[in-house]
């Protein structure tokens, strides 16, 4: 038997006939799915809470939570088993585990940033924060003195004179690693990667013990800076390598065939297309870089007043600041300490956005 | 549909094979990628034991026709339908039918073979019951197990390894394996999605029996864009066209004997003589 | 006009016409050479300099194991006025914190990484990446200013609740009455636990990215088969996704792992130095290598030094092997060498 399709064969060229196709609804729930969810919620909610006023000698907002959450996760599970064969009540409270766990780093994250932000508030309030150091200031003294423009200005002065000597040093070792190959720079690629394992602090100790004890120089920027490169180069070396080695061999390939030599092939094609990814390296470099404490814990010194030169003498930078003005005790000093806490946190912040804006732009090459 | 509850203080039985499978009909189904439509209006009849294949050109929405009658197009974010899908009467996409059952109850095999690679080859078999959450004893999974390979065609060659892994099979040999591992749901309908076009001439032809051995126990939808394969394996068979520009259509729909022998429709009889396609 | 081929020699001759390999150059300019040399001094430089940093270290614990013998990893008390030197307490301790920030980090990382890439919405999830790699760039003392004056007021309060109701278990025993009304809020602050949340919280983003990134890679075909016989999410993600990723979730944890052994100041600003060598992670007090070296460098006579630069290398070690161990995990699986650690 046959069957043809009703309509008549006709030409691409006549109106389709205007029929009206309702579109089948296949993503919402049945109320019963969208009101389990809420529904276990507030029943736990009021569970617990009846729990703990009346029954349990236990309290606190922290278990609360954590008791709700239990209990919401139960009565979910018994809610579904009612209704559902069980592949779809492992789903359901696997899909509320997974959203629970998503949910708590959320909040941490988001507790961490609006706590510094919220204790910080008292000295970010006064504009000579921004503009005065800590010279005269005593630890006691009201927020509208003394402020965190030294340790701004030391972190600065560390990390560019650390730029300076890794960001060659590494893009050079990386473009070493994957333009000139061989045996030896297999070798180099293993050593630079096994010394990002290198702890900071012990990286720290090592600029502490070569240069301040063996040495003899001061505690001073520039030995923090030392330390700072120590940490941070195989950080920008790594990050290069893997920026250059994404870069298609068929662009080397095609500028060496258009009768280019090496080095004109690496200055001029791969290069510049691995920019944004170099880019990147050295930007998380500098951002680890300015907020890691321990390698200025050992080298620095914590000064209190402004200072330009790094070689001469103690240098403060954001991260000491905090740590000093946390330790203190004292509750000006600490907030003060939020605050600079606050400044690293922003600065760090905006190194993150330009880097996304960077890996952005080579996404849409 | 049993709950949960039911499983614990119920009967958990594997139901037997089904005999000729279920009736499957498309009501007026069109089917959209965004705001492209990729299918006008589909009606089809897919009938218990029988073999039904889907032939036409590449990009005509036979594979997307094929997604829709298990309820796997909608997996893409931006996928819509419109019309229904039958199965012995009822509307797959009516809410009150779990999406899941529907898909345990039409089976699909899909162009490239997909075995779980970590998964050893009996474990390949019952990985469905698994998901599905229904439950065998050890002796009874034994039995499952080589049923569905000798239904699959594929139990004389891994009797002996059946701890192998899955991912150790040659193509044609895992194409047999996702056949058994689909049988093992008992579905009522199993849908085929150009099966057998990453294969090799042999395995070709070993999955071709097997399709034939199984079309008495269920109903069997074939996407192919081998004319030829059509010819040998089905007993009805409906013709897709998209002309540039439009959605697909059925042009042409019925006895495999009949459309190859005297289409009715000149596109029907251009695609069959192989003028275009 | 044909060319004929010249005969062959009689058998045994060698053949008239050699056909060895040519010795090609590879034609570098000038420019070339000195840019390859160039960057080659630069590699070896960088070579030398990292290479020198870890034999150095190597080098200091020559002088403290012929000091203090290998008892340096038995003594478990650090008392330089007695020359009385061991870092056994010490490691003790960075192992513990280490141990249970992981512990605390892994579901949350793998949660999240499963949220990411399974359960949020399209839109949403290049915002949830980002989020993420922020999460990793926030400097540690931040955490350890959350740590200290945020969550331990509170942790100290679930620390005290522990102890009570499971303390007869060596692993909570606190040395104190937890049950009276004004308990002793002190024995439980400065613990291994409350100085574990920042840590967890720092490699908590590292441990994510990397199961995200393999994650991601799963296999369409294989999720499809498993929604199509039937199974819902979580099933597809149990039978697919989570095998597929084996080798990212252990590599991931373990780089998470290298990390914790190493942080210093989180650790610092919360922990309150013990040289016991116990397990007692709720109880106040204990020690970890690297608070130890920030802690102690200032008043270190040289032979200390030498003792805080050997714990330092004993450090290093420790995390290169874990660091290792990740990437061979990482590198063996099936997503392979398309993640970068």
């Amino acid at each position: 038997m046959t069957v043809l399709s009703e309509r008549p064969v006709r030409a691409p060229a006549e109106p389709t006939p205007p029929a009206r196709e309702p579109r089948r609804d296949v993503r919402s729930r049945s109320v019963d799915e969208q009101l389990s969810v809420p529904g276990a919620a507030v029943s736990a909610f009021a569970l617990v809470w009846v729990a703990f006023t009346y029954v349990l000698p236990w309290s606190g907002k922290v278990g609360f939570a954590f008791c709700w959450l239990l209990a919401f996760l139960v009565i979910l599970t018994a809610l579904t088993a009612l209704t559902s064969p069980r592949p779809v009540v492992v789903n359901r409270l696997m899909s509320a585990l997974v959203s629970a766990a998503a949910l708590v780093v959320g909040l941490a994250l988001a507790s961490a940033v609006v706590y510094t932000l919220v204790r910080s508030a008292g000295s970010l309030r006064h504009l000579g924060f921004f503009t005065s150091d800590m010279s005269g200031v005593r630890p006691t003294d009201p927020l509208t003195r003394g402020g965190v423009l030294h340790a701004m200005v030391g972190s600065i002065i560390e990390i560019a004179i650390a730029v300076t000597i890794t960001v060659p040093l590494g893009i050079g070792t990386a473009v070493f690693m994957s333009e000139v190959g061989g045996r030896l720079a297999k070798v180099v690629r293993t050593v630079v990667e096994a010394m990002t394992a290198l702890p900071s602090i012990v990286a720290g100790l090592f600029i502490y013990t070569v240069l301040i004890i063996a040495l003899g120089f001061n505690r001073s920027g520039f030995a923090a800076a030392m330390a700072i490169s120590v940490m941070i180069l195989p950080i920008i070396a790594r990050g290069s390598d893997i920026a250059l080695r994404i870069v298609p061999n068929g662009l080397r390939e095609a500028s060496l065939a258009l009768g280019s030599s090496q080095w004109q092939t690496v200055w001029r094609v791969v290069l510049p297309t691995a920019r944004p990814g170099l880019t990147t390296a050295v930007i998380l470099g500098i951002a680890r870089g300015v907020g890691e404490t321990s390698p200025v814990l050992l080298t620095s010194g914590a000064s209190t007043f402004l200072g330009f030169n790094p070689l001469t003498g103690a240098m403060n930078s954001l991260p000491l600041y905090v740590f000093s003005a946390v330790r203190s005790g004292q509750t000006l000093y600490i907030a003060r300490g939020f605050g600079a806490a606050s400044v690293l946190l922003l600065l760090v912040l905006v190194l993150f956005v330009i880097m996304r804006r960077l890996a952005r732009q080579q996404a849409t090459r | 549909m049993t709950s949960t509850l039911d499983d614990v203080f119920g009967e958990a039985a594997v139901a037997e094979v089904p005999r000729g499978g279920s009736d499957l009909e498309a009501l007026d189904v069109s089917a959209w990628f965004g705001s492209a439509k990729v299918l006008d209006r589909v009606s089809l009849r897919m009938e218990p034991a029988t073999v039904t294949a889907l032939i036409g050109p590449s990009g005509c929405g036979k594979s997307t026709f094929l997604r829709i009658l298990n309820r796997m197009h909608e997996t893409n974010p931006v996928a819509a339908l419109a019309g229904e899908v039958l199965l012995d009467g009822d509307d797959i996409y009516s809410p009150t039918l779990r999406i899941t059952s529907v898909r345990q109850r039409i089976g699909m095999v899909f162009q490239k073979p997909n075995p779980f690679p970590t998964l050893s080859i009996e474990d390949n078999v019952t990985a469905g019951l698994k998901l599905t959450g229904r439950r065998v004893s050890r002796s009874e999974k034994a039995d499952l197990v080589e049923e569905c390979l000798r239904r699959g065609g594929l139990w004389n060659e891994v009797k002996d390894r059946l701890g192998d892994l899955g991912g150790a099979l040659s193509g044609g040999q895992q194409q047999r394996l996702c056949i058994a591992r689909s049988l093992a749901v008992r579905p009522d309908v199993l849908l085929m999605d150009e099966p057998c076009s990453a294969l090799d001439p042999t395995s070709t032809r070993r999955i071709e029996e097997t399709i034939h051995e199984l079309r008495d126990q269920v109903t069997i939808v074939i996407v192919t864009h081998n004319m030829q394969q059509a010819a040998r394996v089905s007993q009805r068979c409906a013709f897709f066209l998209a002309e540039q520009g439009t959605p697909g259509v059925i042009v042409e729909a019925g006895d495999t004997a009949q459309v190859f022998g005297s289409p009715v429709d000149p596109r029907t009889s251009d695609y069959v003589n192989g003028r275009f396609g | 006009m044909t060319t004929l081929l010249p005969e062959a020699p009689p058998d045994g001759d060698p053949p008239l016409v050699q056909d060895r390999p040519r010795v090609v150059s590879p034609g570098f300019t000038t420019g070339d050479q000195v840019f390859r040399r160039g960057t080659t001094v630069i590699g070896v430089l960088v070579l030398v300099i990292t290479g020198a940093i870890g034999l150095f270290l190597g080098y200091q614990s020559i002088p403290t194991l012929q000091r203090y013998g290998l008892g340096f990893f038995t003594e478990n008390q650090w008392r330089p006025e007695n020359d009385v030197i061991g870092i056994s307490s010490t490691l003790l301790g960075t192992l513990q914190v280490a141990l249970l920030a992981l512990a605390m980090a892994f579901p949350l990382a793998l949660g999240t990484a499963l949220f990411i890439t399974e359960y949020a919405p399209g839109r949403l999830r290049s915002g949830l990446v980002s989020l993420i790699d922020l999460m990793a760039a926030i400097p540690s003392i931040v955490w350890g200013l959350w740590g200290f004056f945020l969550i331990q007021p509170h942790a100290k309060n679930i620390a005290r609740w522990l102890t009570e109701y499971a303390g007869w278990v060596p692993f909570f025993h606190v040395d104190t009455d937890p049950t009276a009304a004004l308990w002793a809020q002190t024995r439980f602050t400065s613990s291994v636990f409350i100085a574990s949340f920042p840590v967890a919280m720092m490699i908590l983003p590292m441990a994510c990215a990397v199961m995200r990134g393999v994650f991601a890679q799963a296999p369409a075909g294989e999720r499809e088969a498993a929604l199509a016989l039937g199974g819902t999410q979580w099933g597809a993600i149990r039978t697919v996704v989570i095998p597929f990723g084996q080798g990212g979730i252990i590599g991931g944890t373990m780089l998470a792992l290298g990390r914790a052994l190493g942080e210093t100041i989180a650790v610092v600003l919360i922990i309150s130095p013990d040289f016991d060598l116990k397990v007692r992670p709720l109880e106040v007090g204990t020690e970890t290598v690297s608070a130890l070296i920030a802690g102690r460098f200032g008043e270190a006579t040289s032979a200390q030094l030498s003792a805080l630069l050997t714990a330092g290398f004993v450090l290093f070690l420790i995390t290169l092997v874990v660091n290792t161990v990740a990437a061979i995990f990482v590198g063996r699986s099936r997503s392979g060498s398309a993640t970068d650690l």
